[in-house]
């Protein structure tokens, strides 16, 4: 980018040009849009209102491109102020912008945020309307690949539920109207040191917006900033290498899908589990009370009851020390005895991690273990925190709870955080609210704590706003907007923020910027649309970042920090069941509930949508009378909720986990009524997990969406050889056993005749040992393939639309806990070269193309439901009804142009994303070489944080896809049909310890019974 | 049974003992014309008709408010999902097709092979032909996504120049139905042109006189009027009877073409045709008793009659019995671990009750025919054909919806569960066979009533004098 004039702020009168386009909607105001960009007054609103693209992004393309933008967002804005778009007349540019191609779209780097830490992201930018978010391969804590509530970002951003108005007390006001407001409040707290301001944040990392917080706290020095992370602060994790570490141990830390590093863990984890033969593998044990992702994948688990693994870790951590021999009443003390010896045995090149929902006891001991080991520094850093003041989250909502009980808060401003929702019921948050005499809120929505508050300030959408981030590991990124925000009262925390400084009208683009010209120096003018491009800030480290002072910041790398403040040890009260907390493993604390793509994902291991449920271990569910679907009241500390019952393999016996997030009354249309909301029983004493729970059965039933049966169908997928799974010494002796367990007909064993595929043959290999169950490439392929969500009902029905699933398949023997395990299989299309499903088309509505895709034609399709039915994958969905929005203006601008967006009774598939292939070829054509291996990414394959689908031409036999499947492991799912599948897997290879084989041992055997 | 060892026909024919059993001693040329005709002609319709006639009819509206509603809202107001993509819809178009069966059966076979005894049976058997595929046409035509685009089935040029796919066994049911619904109805009209004749001599209403002179297409009976009636009966009866094989054979090809486990046989033709036959038959029965009685047409379907089609479904009870049997032997002989699931899935899944009910009805309730006291009461009669309708629905249901609902993944296994609109469907299908059938029993001839007069003592001797 080059330098250009910097147009000063000019102040203008805005109301008069708002009137001006206000009256100017619709018909004239669409054509003389090239008109009015030309006039003085436009412009200066143009600056006024996009200082950012119009006058820094300076060089003539971007500001061309955003003219796109602003013309797309003014649109929006007339759609929205009424309810029918009036005729218009649409004018080609006069000169097109550069760059801009209609039909190709840009990509911007960005961030998300998972707990306030960056995970770095590219939207995809079609003529100023984001789309869809791909990885940032540049990003530390991304590598590429999102996780599943990264892709729904964008569908936050379209929301149509979300709030669009800035209200004081439910009546629309002006922006001007609240900066007095906010303006008359400072005034009386200003002398008096600011003792009645209290500011909740959720956890900061972002750079500029402490520097706003420490400015104000300077000004108002007895004002207080509480932070209330309600899914868990990461605040306390340390930096782990795992592609250092041979052997780990995870005490409750499911590190492959949960938490600010989780992409990169996943990656670096599984990187040394890709080649079994050639490379040695890491060895992963998970000791953790319900089953998470990790657990499920591990060579070994143990199921623990939370109040057994601190117990554990001191067994673990005792046999490893000078100190007693390990107390024979561990539960578990020849497993732990025989993790403990196998990581002595890697010393320097183990892994001991503590998870989020932890006691700071057990990650004391992890720590010392690692120490012990000598990890520190290896596989492990104990770095300082990222956050930008790290706190125990729960004691400081407390605090505030308490100080608003006592009537010490007069100002309460609460910045994107929901606490009337997702404080622990024993705050009663809510009504102590009722005490404060002026209540802020800034949120997306007008949710729980938005109808509690004095004034809302609908918070701009991070994709149409800006600000900064640090990632887990302390880079951070500049987060930039990708489109004007689509209602024109939103704000930016930083732009509420300011309100409260004694410059209260900055745009958060200034704030943003001067933060960082002040960061980087004198090099800013370089540095500064780099870092815009690179989605990340080069060469600015942790030792800059101003974060207020706090205890501990003092800590430097590698030396112990005190041990993390995160939870409190849950009280031994004996008796009863213990209750887990978790926050879902995708709508969060409750954030996501709107967004129906994440409701409707299955789970990893349960594969619920739409609902949590109290989750029980079948034995003692049987115990207590209890199935699926049975509604159970939960008594917990003198609080209940009534929860459906359902039964999880693998959960640790006399444990119930309920998932956070749910039962949602101002979520939106699409999260409320969702689930039951289990922080009413919560406490904030020991927010993650706790003894004494009741559970009653109520005699009532609910039926849960779930889109796997369970139990009966998993013995019978071992005899058909659906999921392959070998330990590493089996494979090492028989590589060819994989393939041989089914036998494969002849390829010219069909009454036509054989295709050849030119110049391309379409192929994908899907690497078992490395899918994680994450789910995220489903949500990525509803995202990219215009895909609907149906519903609870429907998918109760079995009716999801989904493209692509991951199966989960359990193993082991549901008598020992220990061995159970879930396999997950990712499936798509299978693009079978001998297709049943085409054959059988009345009307050839699907058909082979010569590069082997099994192509469906919509337009064609009549609806017969025959090729589903003779699909033996079953992975075609039919429009049984019209699921597909077809009316919501600003879901319209979230599709991806280039995919047919589907109506009522058609089939639909997975193409193997066609629509990127086409684009590649035409790419390679206009260049004029051949498509190259790996320029076509299915979107699937793109967003996976571990790399286990690979996509590319099998007629090359160079190409990484091909040299997959030369591996021993590649197999065909149901390869005896003869229906030559071009989608492979790559078989699981497990790496046992032999110590403790006698379970693996059992679980292979039930396995391949 | 008439017999004629030698194969030629009869010259001078001595009627046998047995052949009275076709009708009841005491009628001549009059009684028969006069008796049948005038359950058409009669003055004052009998409340019963009306009572029938407006029960159907309601009910025949109930599927016109679903369909209405299906057109309207889409498929999805049915049960059907992923994996279950058919379920009452082709499972009811196969039995309706079944019950199809025994109309061209009786028309055209059994007039090949000179068993009089089908005579005073043929007539409302190819009616109840003709309506039951009027019933099985609604599904086919309605099951799809988008039913205003169906004409894409037939090959016809088009701008789209695009032909339907010849591989696909639902091209081949298009053809094999159209044709099977064409030419059932040329052969039962071209059946009733002569009794349209007699009801436009007969009838003293000038209107009818002119609606069934109409019908009648010019017909005086003359002697080449016969011959050429006689000429293309016989042809239509050759073009129908390939059609009996024909047509659920390639019903049987939508599945036995698919790769589905429990779909996937070999067996299917030889056994959808015998479950046809069986379930067309049962029909007739369930028709032809209640109908006998009402209007008192003993004379004319006697116990003889009765029992016949007693002994045909007997014999292709136990066909369809073997074919059972065959799948089982199958699943296990053939080693399949898809196939044996399947079957064992039938027996002991979740849909295990259809299973045993459809062996109860359809193997074990056709063993009591074997009593020839059974096969002579009207009542053990009406019985076993009830159960047999029953049993052949269910046979449909397992082998649509219970192959379908667990194939080859576990993953995708599901449930299906009718709704309110799956079960209005059907049973507004029901209202439409009825209310066609009412209809046709009040106006025209349920027996052929130039065909009765041919096994009237004394016609043989008319042959006699005309040769």
């Amino acid at each position: 980018m080059s330098a250009g004039p910097d147009v000063p702020a000019v102040r203008v009168d805005l109301g008069g040009v708002r009137r001006r386009l206000d009256g100017a909607q619709g018909r004239t105001y669409w054509r003389s849009l090239e008109e009015l960009a030309r006039t003085p007054e436009f412009l200066e609103f143009l600056h006024r209102e996009f200082p950012a693209q119009a006058s820094e992004l300076d060089d003539p393309r971007g500001r061309r491109e955003f003219l796109t933008v602003m013309g797309a967002s003014l649109a929006l804005a007339g759609l929205v102020g009424c309810t029918k778009q009036p005729d218009e007349k649409i004018v080609p540019y006069v000169q097109p912008p550069e760059q801009a191609v209609p039909g190709r779209p840009l990509f911007y780097a960005t961030a998300m945020l998972d707990r306030g830490y960056a995970k770095g992201i590219l939207v995809e930018s079609h003529l100023g309307r984001p789309t869809k978010i791909e990885g940032n391969p540049d990003h530390p804590a991304s590598l590429g690949a999102t996780d599943a509530a990264g892709q729904a970002w964008v569908l936050g951003l379209y929301d149509p539920d979300r709030s669009q108005t800035l209200a004081y007390r439910g009546e629309i006001r002006a922006w001007s109207d609240f900066l007095a407001a906010m303006r008359s409040a400072l005034a009386v707290q200003k002398p008096r040191q600011g003792v009645g301001l209290r500011i909740l944040t959720e956890t900061i990392t972002s750079p500029t917006l402490a520097a706003q917080l420490a400015e104000i706290l300077g000004d108002l020095p007895s004002a207080k900033w509480h932070q209330w992370e309600p899914a868990g602060g990461a605040s306390a994790a340390p930096q782990c290498r795992f592609d250092q570490a041979d052997v780990i141990l995870s005490l409750d830390a499911d590190f492959v899908m949960d938490g600010p590093a989780s992409l990169r863990y996943a990656r670096e984890y599984t990187a040394r589990r890709k080649r079994p033969a050639e490379e040695p593998m890491n060895r992963l044990y998970v000791v953790e009370p319900t089953p998470s992702a990790t657990g499920m994948i591990a060579d070994h688990r143990l199921p623990l009851r939370p109040s057994e693994i601190e117990g554990f870790a001191r067994a673990v951590a005792a046999a490893l020390g000078e100190s007693a021999p390990p107390a024979g009443s561990s539960p578990a003390a020849a497993w732990a005895a025989a993790v403990a010896k196998d990581l002595q045995a890697h010393a320097g090149r183990s892994l001991v991690l503590a998870g989020h929902y932890q006691p700071p006891a057990v990650h004391a001991l992890a720590q010392e273990i690692n120490q012990r080991l000598g990890n520190v520094g290896q596989t492990v850093v104990y770095g300082p925190p990222v956050a930008a003041r790290p706190v125990d989250g729960p004691a400081s909502l407390a605090e505030l709870a308490a100080d608003m009980k006592a009537g010490r808060v007069e100002v309460l401003v609460i910045l994107g955080s929901n606490p009337a929702y997702t404080a622990p019921a024993d705050l009663a948050f809510a009504a102590a609210m009722d005490k404060v005499k002026l209540r802020v809120h800034l949120g997306l929505y007008e949710d729980e704590t938005a109808a509690l508050c004095h004034w809302h300030v609908p918070q701009a959408h991070p994709l149409e706003a800006w600000s900064d981030a640090r990632a887990f590991d302390g880079t951070a990124t500049i987060m930039q907007p990708l489109i004007a925000p689509l209602y024109e009262s939103a704000r930016s925390a930083h732009e509420v923020l300011a309100a409260l400084t004694s410059r209260p009208d900055r745009k958060g683009h200034d704030i943003v910027k001067d933060f960082w010209r002040k960061e980087l120096g004198a090099d800013f003018d370089r540095r500064w649309p780099r870092a815009l491009h690179d989605g990340v800030v080069a060469g600015w480290t942790v030792a800059t970042a101003t974060t207020p002072a706090t205890a501990t910041d003092t800590a430097g790398p590698g030396t112990a920090p005190s041990p993390p403040v995160a939870a409190v040890t849950p009280p031994a009260t004996g008796g009863g069941l213990e209750l887990v907390f978790r926050p879902d493993p995708y709508i969060g604390d409750g954030r996501y509930a709107n967004l129906g793509w994440l409701q409707e994902l299955p789970r990893p291991v349960t594969k619920l949508t739409w609902d949590n449920a109290a989750l029980i271990a079948p034995a003692t569910a049987a115990r207590r009378g209890l199935a699926n679907n049975d509604v159970v009241e939960l008594r917990y500390r003198g609080r209940t909720v009534k929860a459906p019952v359902w039964t999880l393999p693998g959960q640790a016996e006399e444990t119930v986990t309920v998932h956070l997030g749910y039962g949602r009354t101002r979520a939106g249309r699409v999260g409320n009524g969702a689930g039951f909301d289990a922080s009413a029983i919560r406490t904030s004493d020991a927010p993650w997990a706790g003894s004494g729970l009741e559970a009653a059965r109520t005699g009532e039933t609910q039926v849960l969406a779930s889109t796997q049966e369970h139990w009966s169908i998993d013995a019978e997928a071992g005899t058909r050889h659906i999921i392959r799974s070998v330990t590493v010494d089996e494979y090492a002796k028989e590589p060819e056993a994989i393939k041989e367990q089914t036998e494969i007909p002849p390829r010219d064993m069909t009454l036509y005749p054989n295709n050849t595929f030119a110049p391309h043959a379409w192929g994908m290999s899907i690497d078992l040992n490395s899918c994680v169950g994450c789910n995220a490439c489903v949500v990525a392929c509803v995202a990219e393939n215009n895909i609907p969500v149906v519903g609870r009902e429907q998918v109760a029905k079995g009716r999801e639309m989904h493209w692509l699933r991951v199966d989960r398949y359990f193993s082991g023997n549901p008598e020992q806990a220990e061995t159970i395990r879930a396999h997950f299989q990712p499936l798509p299309c299978m693009q079978c070269e001998n297709a049943p499903c085409e054959q059988v088309c009345p009307v050839a509505a699907t058909v082979h193309s010569d590069e082997g895709l099994n192509d469906q034609v919509y337009n064609r399709c009549i609806g017969t439901r025959y090729c589903s039915n003779n699909c033996p994958y079953k992975v075609r969905r039919f429009n049984f009804l019209l699921f597909q929005d077809w009316s919501t203006p600003t879901l319209k601008l979230q599709r991806n142009p280039d995919v047919s967006v589907r109506s009522r009774g058609v089939m639909e598939k997975c193409t193997y994303c066609v629509q990127r292939i086409e684009h590649a070829r035409i790419t390679a054509h206009n260049e004029g070489r051949e498509i190259r291996d790996g320029e076509v990414q299915t979107a699937c394959q793109s967003v996976c944080p571990t790399q286990a689908i690979v996509f590319g031409d099998i007629n090359d036999p160079g190409s990484r896809v091909s040299r997959r499947k030369a591996q021993h492991r590649d197999y065909a799912l149901l390869a005896e049909l003869n229906t030559r599948p071009r989608t492979t897997y790559l078989a699981e290879v497990r790496n046992p310890n032999p110590e403790l084989s006698a379970s693996a041992a059992a679980e292979g055997s039930e396995h391949h019974g | 049974m008439v017999e004629r060892p030698d194969g030629e026909p009869p010259v001078v024919h001595v009627p046998h003992p047995e052949m009275h059993a076709l009708l009841a001693p005491g009628h001549n040329f009059a009684t028969v014309t006069e008796k049948i005709s005038s359950l058409v002609l009669q003055k004052g319709t009998p409340l019963w008709w009306f009572a029938g006639f407006g029960v159907s009819f309601a009910v025949m509206n109930l599927m016109l408010v679903s369909i209405a509603y299906l057109v309207f809202k889409g498929v999805g107001i049915w049960g059907e999902n992923i994996p279950v993509g058919w379920a009452f819809d082709i499972l009811n178009f196969v039995w309706w097709i079944g019950i199809g069966h025994a109309g061209t059966l009786i028309s055209a076979i059994l007039l090949l092979l000179r068993q009089e005894w089908r005579t005073s049976i043929n007539r409302f058997a190819e009616a109840m032909t003709l309506f039951a595929v009027a019933c099985a046409g609604v599904y086919p035509a309605l099951h799809t996504g988008r039913p205003w685009l169906d004409y894409w089935l037939f090959p016809y040029p088009n701008t789209m120049g695009l032909w339907p796919n010849f591989r696909s066994p639902l091209i081949w049911d298009v053809f094999a139905v159209s044709t099977y619904a064409t030419v059932s109805a040329l052969f039962w009209f071209i059946g009733l042109i002569p009794d349209f004749a007699t009801l436009r001599d007969r009838t003293t209403s000038r209107f009818a006189a002119h609606v069934y002179g109409m019908l009648a297409m010019g017909w005086r009976g003359s002697a080449r009027h016969w011959h050429n009636y006689d000429t293309a009966y016989l042809l239509l009866a050759g073009l129908a009877t390939p059609l009996v094989i024909s047509v659920h054979t390639v019903v049987s090809f939508d599945f036995a073409v698919g790769i589905i486990p429990g779909w996937h046989a070999t067996i299917f033709p030889p056994y959808f045709v015998a479950g046809a036959i069986y379930a067309g038959f049962a029909m007739v029965l369930t028709l032809a008793i209640p109908l006998r009685k009402l209007y008192g047409l003993e004379d004319f379907i006697t116990t003889r009659h009765l029992e016949n089609m007693g002994k045909v479904m007997l014999a292709t009870g136990l066909i369809v019995a073997y074919g059972y049997m065959m799948e089982v032997f199958a699943g296990w002989y053939s080693g399949n671990p898809y196939e044996a699931f399947m079957i064992k899935n039938r027996m002991l899944g979740p849909y295990q009750h259809f299973y045993w009910a459809l062996i109860v009805c359809n193997v074990i309730s056709p063993q009591f025919l074997w009593i020839k006291n059974v096969r002579t009461s009207t009542v053990g009669l009406f019985i076993c054909a009830m159960f047999t309708n029953v049993g052949m629905w269910l046979e449909r249901f397992v082998i649509v919806v219970t192959s379908l609902h667990r194939d080859f993944l576990p993953s995708s296994w599901g449930m299906y569960h009718p709704t309110f609109w799956d079960w209005s469907t059907y049973i507004g299908t029901i209202g439409l066979f009825f209310t066609l059938f009412f209809l046709f029993v009040r106006f025209m001839p349920v027996i052929s009533i130039f065909e009765m007069r041919t096994i009237v003592p004394g016609a043989e001797v008319r042959e006699e004098t005309a040769s």
